[in-house]
């Protein structure tokens, strides 16, 4: 009996005063830590906007790369290379990626082949860039014969980036509600008519946040515009889709991976270029997208 | 009934958005077609047994060339290992902090940051290992750091895979009912028993799925780790001297004037067929292990 007593005493002791010094201790480390993230943010731009502010002048983006005369170098080639890419990914990989997305949340069966379908988008989602690039290198590159061409990087950006958009438009193909689509049949639509008129237009802004996500990682990308061997610098600027090209991160890789200080600020100036591009796509993604959800889900 | 035009009008479009799902299909099949076919030249020339089992990398040393790959499989981990523990436990104190804690408005502004560092190109962050944290960060700490080296590398891809972590560590916080949650505060439990006790055991599973993701994408990541890690195979854990990776190889001999044909260019098919390999089984483990968490609570 007087045993009992001693073990409840025991198991209950009066700790809550310990516990909740650590609870404080707790919220305080993983607020910091939370937190961690955007401190680096803060750093990296900081160092970049330091290192290469002063040489993002207006030349800059009209000069050619030059590796004999840093002070004269400019993205002019790599900036145009990343406007081609761009135009090309956009013009290939959204219509298919918004079509494949459409067919597997409005036309599919619930089937094996769906599944796989699925399956297999979700895998691609995680195949690294670099693979893409061999893939390119031996499909568009040589077997299709384009060459090192800005048509053969931008296939390739295509393919790449087909698994975000697909992911994010059926999303947002998803979250329109049902009714919509009966409404529509019930007014004896076909269903391409109901997806067209009614559910697509719906579904616009999660799609095209999907589409400006998708792009930006697109122009970020290198290394499978490498592994085809696109070239490091280029005096020219691409007149077609068949000629050679460069384009922003290659250009940007190529002056880091150099030894002299010079080129890292020329660097600098590239990713401040770069960025200047990126984070406004991203601002409006993000902008579009909290807008709807606070909006509500219908 | 419906007017023939507008029949065949319906069959074409669903014909035509299967065959853009199909898309995804051959992409995969390419990668894979690809890979094989290209690096059967290699593997004619050098034993597989070789070649995975094989502890010396040299492919171009003219008097004794290597083709061992654990040297660049090592690299590789060495890389991914480190950069996770960066980014576990930032990634994991983030999550908590975001499902348990924050306020709506600090989420509201933070989730949205923490996807514009996802957003930074790997090239950027290379260029940030190179220039910033080797000569200001790790030197002044470790002054036997070489200019080139995996820790530097570790830490710039552990911050760009903490977005992964947290972000789906934090949808699968939230999926735990709520009901969990009030059951052990209904009992006393402080906030911090809550967190570690029932809402990280109760979404383990989600947990391991988006490590497991984030360190697939940590081992194909690319451009950072060429620009930081170094060019220099060796097995070796020692994180402050110059290794190669997998995706490190690829860069250097693409980037190089390797003639198609010779051994060192076929190797890369090999090396990417490796790369191909561990980041496949790591997703596909990291998606059936989602899947079960899914079905768990959805």
């Amino acid at each position: 009996m007087n045993g009992h007593g001693d073990l409840a005493a025991t198991l209950f002791e009066p700790r809550i005063e310990r516990r909740r010094r650590w609870g404080r201790v707790f919220e305080l480390v993983c607020t910091v830590l939370s937190f961690v993230g955007l401190a680096f943010l803060a750093v990296l731009i900081g160092q970049v906007l330091w290192v290469g502010a002063a040489w993002a002048t207006p030349k800059f983006l009209t000069n050619f790369p030059s590796i004999l005369e840093p002070e004269r170098a400019g993205v002019k080639s790599a900036l145009w290379g990343t406007m081609w890419l761009m135009a090309i990914t956009t013009v290939v990989g959204v219509p298919i990626g918004v079509a494949a997305a459409v067919y597997l949340e409005e036309y599919a069966a619930r089937n094996r082949l769906t599944r796989l379908i699925h399956f297999n988008i979700l895998n691609l989602a995680g195949v690294p860039s670099i693979i893409y690039g061999i893939l390119g290198l031996a499909a568009f590159v040589r077997w299709l014969r384009f060459d090192r061409s800005v048509l053969s990087g931008g296939l390739i950006l295509a393919l790449l980036v087909l698994p975000v958009i697909i992911i994010a438009s059926r999303e947002a193909l998803l979250a329109v509600p049902r009714t919509i689509r009966e409404a529509a049949y019930a007014l004896g639509a076909t269903r391409w008519q109901t997806v067209r008129s009614h559910v697509l237009p719906a579904a616009l802004p999660g799609i095209m946040t999907g589409i400006i996500l998708a792009v930006s990682r697109a122009i970020g990308e290198a290394a499978p515009l490498i592994t085809i061997g696109a070239l490091t610098y280029v005096a020219f600027v691409p007149t077609g889709p068949f000629d050679a090209f460069t384009a922003l991160p290659i250009q940007i890789y190529a002056w880091s991976d150099q030894p002299q200080e010079e080129f890292h600020h020329l660097a600098a100036a590239g990713i401040i270029v770069l960025l200047g591009i990126l984070l406004p796509m991203n601002a409006v993604a993000v902008v579009v997208r909290a807008r709807q959800q606070r909006r509500g889900a219908w | 009934m419906m007017r023939t035009v507008t029949r065949l009008r319906e069959r074409g479009i669903h014909a035509f958005l299967f065959l853009c799902a199909l898309v995804t299909i051959v992409t995969t099949l390419g990668i894979v077609w690809v890979l094989i076919e290209e690096s059967r030249q290699f593997f004619a020339r050098v034993s597989a047994a070789d070649f995975f089992f094989g502890s010396r990398w040299a492919p171009t040393s003219t008097d004794e060339p290597g083709f061992g790959v654990l040297p660049l499989v090592c690299g590789t981990f060495l890389v991914a290992g480190g950069a996770l523990l960066v980014a576990i436990p930032v990634g994991l104190a983030g999550a908590i902090y975001l499902s348990e804690y924050a306020p709506l408005s600090i989420r509201r502004v933070l989730k949205p940051t923490l996807e514009v560092l996802a957003g930074i190109p790997s090239v950027v962050y290379g260029y940030f290992a190179l220039t910033f944290v080797t000569p200001y960060v790790l030197r002044p700490l470790f002054p036997n750091t070489e200019i080139f080296n995996a820790a530097s590398a570790a830490i710039v891809v552990g911050v760009m895979i903490i977005p992964t972590i947290s972000s789906l560590c934090d949808d699968a916080f939230r999926a735990v009912p709520r009901s969990l949650r009030e059951g052990a505060y209904a009992m006393a439990a402080t906030r911090l028993e809550v967190s570690t006790r029932v809402v990280v055991p109760a979404a383990i599973s989600g947990v391991i799925a988006a490590v497991l993701l984030a360190l697939a994408r940590a081992i194909g990541e690319t451009m950072a780790v060429a620009l930081a890690a170094g060019m220099t195979p060796k097995l070796t854990l020692n994180p402050f001297t110059s290794i190669q990776t997998l995706t490190g190889y690829i860069v250097q001999v693409s980037l190089g004037d390797t003639p198609a044909g010779t051994l060192g260019y076929q190797s890369i098919f090999a090396v990417g067929i490796t790369l191909f390999l561990i980041t496949m089984t790591i997703n596909v483990i990291a998606q059936r292990v989602f899947s079960r968490f899914r079905e768990v609570y959805e």
